[in-house]
């Protein structure tokens, strides 16, 4: 019975699907987003949907978007992507790095619709892989964390322990020494992206232990908001998180997906879109450096501007030798720059950080 | 080192949203009601009183409004289930996902708003909390040494005979509804007011449903509330402090610990206790037949 429904309502979900196909081109493209978290998180997911109404800017009636935003990750994410690919989307994105099997086994079942994953390392024929430089612009703020802080502890709210955020700890440390020498880090794991009751005991937590900068990896404002009360100081996420101006919030990373977004969906337009992998940075403007505000000194700004253009223009690289791991054994010798592979696969820390990664 | 006061008061703090919640949904067992309805009326009272607070700048005003918001929720489910005979546990769930979707709704304006700053009590903490632990021994005292609370877990043991003895069966649920709504709000809001200091859709969290479970593990006692609260509150802020201080214990072992405690505490207890506790009428339909 319920089988029987479901195969009806399939063929009659991938009929429409295909109408398009055979329509001419007045039919509008369509794309689909897959959300981690809810749109006003205030990070993550209210970034891509800004990109998403980029999309809707630039090409207007000729394409029609859709999303399904708080999709868990995990066995909901499969159920919410071929919701997404029944109602005949043409191109889908899934915006979180735990959705990268479901992206997968959805594509497997429908090989003529695009995928495009973010932050994953999966592809295939028909998904593509996109991710920013994030640990780029974590340097920068590395770099003002290590000169700001009083007490020589600066703190990190890490979400899971993934390449992509052991990357984030392990720049801003590193940045954060260079211009600090005595800076220790503290880090906490969330095992959240986006949890505010979470995220704000653990920068609680951080607080207790005398750090007064706060660096996070998750997607809510509530890390600021305790900083605020203990007149610590911490950074926008994902976003500007510009209501926490001048301070806590002394400068932000923000992820701008709209050009990708914009170019992608053009080549699906034009016929040109085939699956890669993109790894963009500073310079390709994924990343951006929010305002630096008063809060912070003149010498202090420099200091992260000069290293933002030194990113940015290609002379310098963050995992720049020497450098060793937690455990004391050599990584990067001097001048040596680690390289993209190795970076994906991130699984320890840098000499320096006094913690486990949890395995 | 682990300043110890700071501990506590950070341990006191977490566990306020669960203690209001299941104090409220204490009373509403005893009287003889399921409502599954918690995390609904929580994330209802989460919005109201944050949307209270912000349009008067006066997080108190916030609380009251909470628990006005709360208990309104709350009377929906009284009316379906005590004057249109629906199951309590369907229509408790209904009101879950009534006020999840509702506050998603209505709670879209209120996102990336900041939270008015709120008075500290003694110690760092809020004054709601201490508030909290307040109601502990007063409720302990209505349940167990006044008329009304002996009335009240009478409709809950045995509704026909409390009803036979001209008890208002239906009346004594509604206020016990409302009350547990009123709480449930409290609790709410004091995630939104007081803890994250901001609205995010769905940002309860599940605690309501803690909260259910907190009554059950307490054998339906207030004292035994106060200490699954900070049993559950102690556990997931400890871990959070441990990895702090960068004290060597497996993240995920950390991680599980509540729970782990919570299922390690109600073996315990049910395999003491003979039989359950639970109040004889809870979760029945009652159905005046005279």
């Amino acid at each position: 019975m319920l089988r029987r429904t479901f195969l009806a309502t399939t063929v009659a979900l991938t009929a429409l699907a295909a109408a398009p196909a055979f329509a001419q081109d007045d039919e509008p493209l369509k794309v689909g987003f897959i959300y981690v978290g809810p749109v006003g998180d205030g990070g993550w997911t209210y970034q891509h949907d800004q990109g998403r109404l980029a999309l809707e800017e630039e090409y207007g009636d000729r394409i029609e978007t859709t999303y399904i935003e708080s999709v868990p990750e995990g066995a909901d994410a499969e159920r919410a992507i071929t919701q997404l690919a029944l109602a005949g989307n043409d191109i889908i994105f899934t915006t979180s790095f735990g959705f990268m099997d479901a992206t997968i086994a959805v594509a497997e079942k429908f090989p003529d619709i695009k995928f495009e994953h973010a932050t994953g390392y999966k592809r295939a024929e028909n998904v593509a892989t996109y991710d920013a430089r994030f640990y780029e612009g974590r340097a920068v703020m590395g770099t003002i964390a290590g000169m700001m802080t009083e007490s020589n502890t600066i703190g990190y709210i890490g979400s899971f322990p993934i390449p992509e955020v052991i990357q984030g700890i392990n720049s801003s440390f590193i940045h954060a020494r260079k211009v600090n020498p005595d800076v220790e880090m503290k880090v906490v794991w969330a095992y959240s992206w986006f949890d505010p009751a979470k995220e704000a005991d653990a920068a609680a937590a951080l607080l207790a232990e005398g750090v007064d900068v706060i660096l996070q990896h998750t997607d809510s404002t509530a890390p600021l908001a305790k900083a605020q009360e203990a007149g610590a100081i911490g950074f926008g996420q994902a976003s500007d998180m510009s209501a926490f101006k001048p301070s806590p919030r002394v400068s932000s990373i923000i992820d701008n997906w709209a050009p990708y977004y914009i170019e992608r969906v053009g080549q699906v337009m034009d016929g040109t879109w085939e699956s890669k992998g993109t790894w963009a940075g500073i310079a390709g403007g994924e990343v951006e450096i929010g305002e630096i505000t008063e809060a912070v000194p003149d010498e202090v700004r420099e200091a992260a501007l000069a290293m933002k253009d030194s990113i940015a223009s290609g002379e310098y690289h963050p995992f720049t030798g020497p450098l060793n791991k937690a455990d004391g054994s050599e990584w990067l010798a001097e001048g040596e720059t680690a390289s993209d592979e190795e970076l994906s696969q991130m699984n320890f820390y840098v000499e320096g950080i006094d913690a486990e990664i949890p395995q | 080192m682990i300043d110890l006061t700071v501990l506590v008061v950070m341990i006191l703090s977490a566990a306020t949203p669960l203690l209001f919640a299941a104090l409220g949904e204490l009373i509403v067992e005893r009287s003889g009601v399921l409502n599954l309805g918690v995390e609904g009326m929580m994330i209802a009272g989460a919005l109201a009183g944050f949307a209270a607070a912000d349009a008067t700048g006066n997080p108190l005003l916030g609380f009251a409004v909470a628990a006005l918001g709360g208990a309104a929720l709350s009377l929906i489910f009284g009316v379906l289930t005590q004057f249109l005979l629906t199951n309590h546990v369907a229509t408790g769930l209904a009101l879950t996902l009534f006020g999840l979707g509702l506050t998603a709704l209505f709670g879209k304006p209120y996102e990336g708003v900041k939270a008015p700053s709120m008075a500290m009590g003694p110690f760092g903490l809020h004054w709601i909390a201490w508030a909290g632990i307040v109601a502990v021994p007063l409720i302990w005292w209505f349940l167990n040494r006044s008329r009304a609370g002996l009335i009240l877990r009478g409709v809950g043991e045995n509704h026909h005979a409390a009803h036979a003895l001209g008890h208002k069966v239906r009346l004594v649920r509604l206020a016990a509804i409302s009350f547990g709504g009123a709480m449930a709000g409290i609790g709410g809001a004091y995630i939104s007011i007081a803890t994250v200091l901001q609205w995010t859709e769905g940002m309860t969290a599940g605690a309501g449903w803690i909260a259910l479970a907190l009554v059950v593990f307490s054998g339906w006692r207030a004292f035994g509330v106060l200490a699954g609260a900070w049993l559950f509150g102690g556990v997931t802020v400890s871990q959070l402090r441990m990895q702090a201080a960068g004290i060597d214990v497996p993240v995920q072992l950390l991680a599980m610990a509540p729970y782990i405690a919570t299922i390690v505490a109600l073996v315990v207890i049910s395999a003491r206790r003979k039989g359950s506790a639970a109040p004889g009428s809870l979760g029945k339909i009652f159905h005046a037949t005279s």
